[in-house]
Formats: structure tokens, C-alpha cells, sequence
């Protein structure tokens, strides 16, 4: 059965991503990547639409 | 004693719930509005298209090609951070439990069919649409000002055409007039999708979807798991039999085709399929 790592020998790797998640999130929403975001999806998306 | 709830309970009440939240602003639909307040900044954590008019979160594929493609910026690390945390909780429990695009897919399979298996080799075709359709193609193929175009929405997305296109044509002839070979191109695939669900469980997901890519790639690490325990499994074979992933949950509890939906645990006669953040299954484990 295929169980390469236990579960406590993932808790770092879990960790160390969980902690970039959260830093990527907070350094991309204060340099504006959340207005990009909202502009987008407030206006209507002619490539997701296919006229665009 | 109460009875143990199902996983094929608890899971198609939660997809509806998911689905109703991710789609709740359904008066939209009377004159093909968009929602248009500050909760569109968030990503959704499954495939649902934002110019869906009753959509309240972005989709975060449209996203994530929206801020690489755009002047500013060429990497988002805001969406790539919101795809990171949801696939280290989750891996693709997303997809089997919160994807509105999912749920739809599972309904159109009930259609009354020969069920057909999937050839292991489209399996693939999904992660070159990640790469070369939304991370390569809207930073490279740029326009004078800098600007690139969401290439998986624009060419493949059957979401947006379904979600998107065919509510928004109804409700504006101005769009009407504009439909050409894009939007041909675009139906063509819509069809593909649905005919492929009809006979092919979740069609879409396994062969198309970059974002099923992603949180597949986390299912080997993600808090919510699935394990055996081999002190309890009498090695019958019929959890494999059961999964319409076609996926052996005893050989590869971490498969990146694996929605974690619990149809093996539902039907595994020593329970010995467990799923969740912290499972009891610890023997299994060296
Ligand atoms: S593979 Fe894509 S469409 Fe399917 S459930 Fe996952 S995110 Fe949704
Ligand atoms: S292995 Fe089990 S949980 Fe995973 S997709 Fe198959 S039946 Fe569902």
C-alpha cells in the first residue's frame, strides 16, 4: 500500500506551504492583484463569453 | 443508535450548498447583469465563471490569467497563494465536494447511457492545458500595451460558454450579433464536454480541467486525506470497483485523479477506508 510518508512527516511540508500560501496572499492583495481581480470579474468577459 | 450518513449524502448536500453560494445572486439572470460588489475580489475554490450573472466570487483560473495577463503585474501571487492554501487543505476534495462545474458534470452522467472507461493517456492532456492555455500562453502572447488575453477562457473554457455565454447571448441581442467562429469553437467544445459526461464520469475534471490539475498535485500532501488501513483490509477490490475515478484507493491513496467522494468508503465492508483531516486509519501508516 502506497503510504510514502506518514502524517507527521508531512506536517512540515503542510506547514511550509500553508505559511507561503498565506505570504503570497497578503503581498499579492497589498500590491493591488485583488483590484485586478475585481475589475475582471465585475465586467463582463468577452474571451469567457467567446466573442472575445 | 443513529446510522453512520453516507459520504453519498453528506457530499451531494454539500455540492448544493456550494453550488447555491457560489451562485446566489439568481435575479441576475433577469436582464443578464453581473454581480458587481467587493465579494468578486475572492476566488472561489472550484471552477465557476464570473461573468455568470448570478456568480459572487471570481473563478479562480479566470483570475489567475487575469493578473498575469495584465499590464501590472505577470505573476499573481495573490490567486497562486488562495490555490496553494485551498490545495494543501483540500487537494482535490474541492472537486468532489465544493465544485459547482462538478456537480453539474455528476448530474449530466445520470443521463441513462452505455458508461464508458477513460484511457489513462487523456489523463495528461489536463496539465498541458495548465500550462501551455493559463500560465504560458497570457504572459507571452501580449498585445502593444502588454496586455494578454485569458487563452483557456478564450479558447477552451466550456464553463464560461455554459455559465457565462448562453445566459448573457439570451438576455442581449447586442452579443448576439457578435457571435462568430470564437464562440463556434467554443460550443463545439461545450458539446464535447456534455456528450463526454454523459458517458464518461466527470468527463471534464479528468481529461480538461487545469484547475482539477493543480489540486490534484496537492492530494499526495493535503490535510484532508484518504488512508487504508491494511490491518483491516481484506483486500476484496470492491472500493476499486466503486470508484467512477478509477482510481485504487488501496494502491494509491494519494492518486491526483482522486475526489475524495467516499464512494470506497461507503462501500467497503470492514471499514477500512477512512477520509478526513485526522483519520483513525493510522495503522496503515510506517
Ligand atoms: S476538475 Fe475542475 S471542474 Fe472538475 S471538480 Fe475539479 S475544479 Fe471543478
Ligand atoms: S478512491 Fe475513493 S474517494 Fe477517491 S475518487 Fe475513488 S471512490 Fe472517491
Amino acid at each position: 500500500m502506497d503510504n510514502p510518508m506518514n502524517n507527521k512527516g508531512k506536517l512540515p511540508i503542510r506547514a511550509a506551504c500553508l505559511l507561503t500560501a498565506c505570504a503570497f496572499i497578503i503581498y499579492g492583495f497589498a500590491r493591488g492583484e485583488a483590484g485586478v481581480v475585481l475589475n475582471k470579474a465585475v465586467n463582463i468577459c468577452l474571451e469567457c463569453i467567446g466573442l472575445g | 443508535m443513529i446510522a453512520k450518513i453516507r459520504y453519498a449524502v453528506k457530499r451531494k448536500l454539500l455540492q448544493i450548498i456550494a453550488f447555491g453560494c457560489s451562485n446566489a445572486h439568481v435575479l441576475n439572470f433577469k436582464g443578464g447583469k453581473l454581480y458587481t460588489g467587493k465579494w468578486k475580489q475572492f476566488c472561489n475554490p472550484g471552477l465557476n465563471c464570473y461573468s455568470c450573472p448570478a456568480a459572487g466570487f471570481a473563478c479562480p483560473i479566470g483570475a489567475l490569467q487575469a493578473v498575469n495577463g495584465s499590464m501590472q503585474f505577470t505573476f499573481s501571487f495573490y490567486v497562486t497563494g488562495l490555490l496553494l492554501a485551498f490545495g494543501v487543505l483540500l487537494g482535490r476534495a474541492v472537486c468532489g465536494w465544493l465544485c459547482p462545474f462538478g456537480l453539474l458534470q455528476e448530474l449530466i452522467h445520470k443521463i441513462p447511457s452505455p458508461k464508458l472507461h477513460l484511457k489513462k493517456g487523456f489523463l495528461y492532456l489536463k496539465y498541458i492545458i495548465l500550462v501551455v492555455f493559463v500560465l504560458i500562453l497570457p504572459v507571452a502572447v501580449t498585445d502593444y500595451m502588454g496586455m494578454g488575453k485569458p487563452a483557456f477562457c478564450q479558447y477552451l473554457c466550456p464553463a464560461g460558454t455554459l455559465e457565462g455565454g448562453l445566459f448573457l447571448l439570451a438576455a442581449h441581442e447586442s452579443l448576439r450579433k457578435a457571435v462568430g467562429a470564437l464562440f463556434n469553437l467554443k460550443m463545439a467544445i461545450l458539446l464535447l464536454t456534455v456528450v463526454g459526461c454523459v458517458f464518461c464520469y466527470r468527463f471534464f475534471c479528468r481529461t480538461l480541467c487545469p484547475l482539477g490539475a493543480i489540486y490534484g498535485l496537492f492530494n499526495k500532501i493535503s490535510l484532508y486525506h484518504l488512508e487504508v488501513d491494511s490491518h483491516k483490509c481484506i483486500g476484496c477490490g470492491k472500493c476499486k470497483e466503486a470508484c467512477q475515478m478509477e482510481v485504487d484507493p488501496v494502491k494509491t491513496p494519494g492518486s491526483p485523479e482522486c475526489i475524495r467522494c467516499g464512494a470506497c468508503a461507503d462501500i467497503c465492508p470492514t471499514g477500512a477506508v477512512c477520509l478526513g483531516f485526522s483519520t483513525k486509519c493510522g495503522k496503515t501508516l510506517p
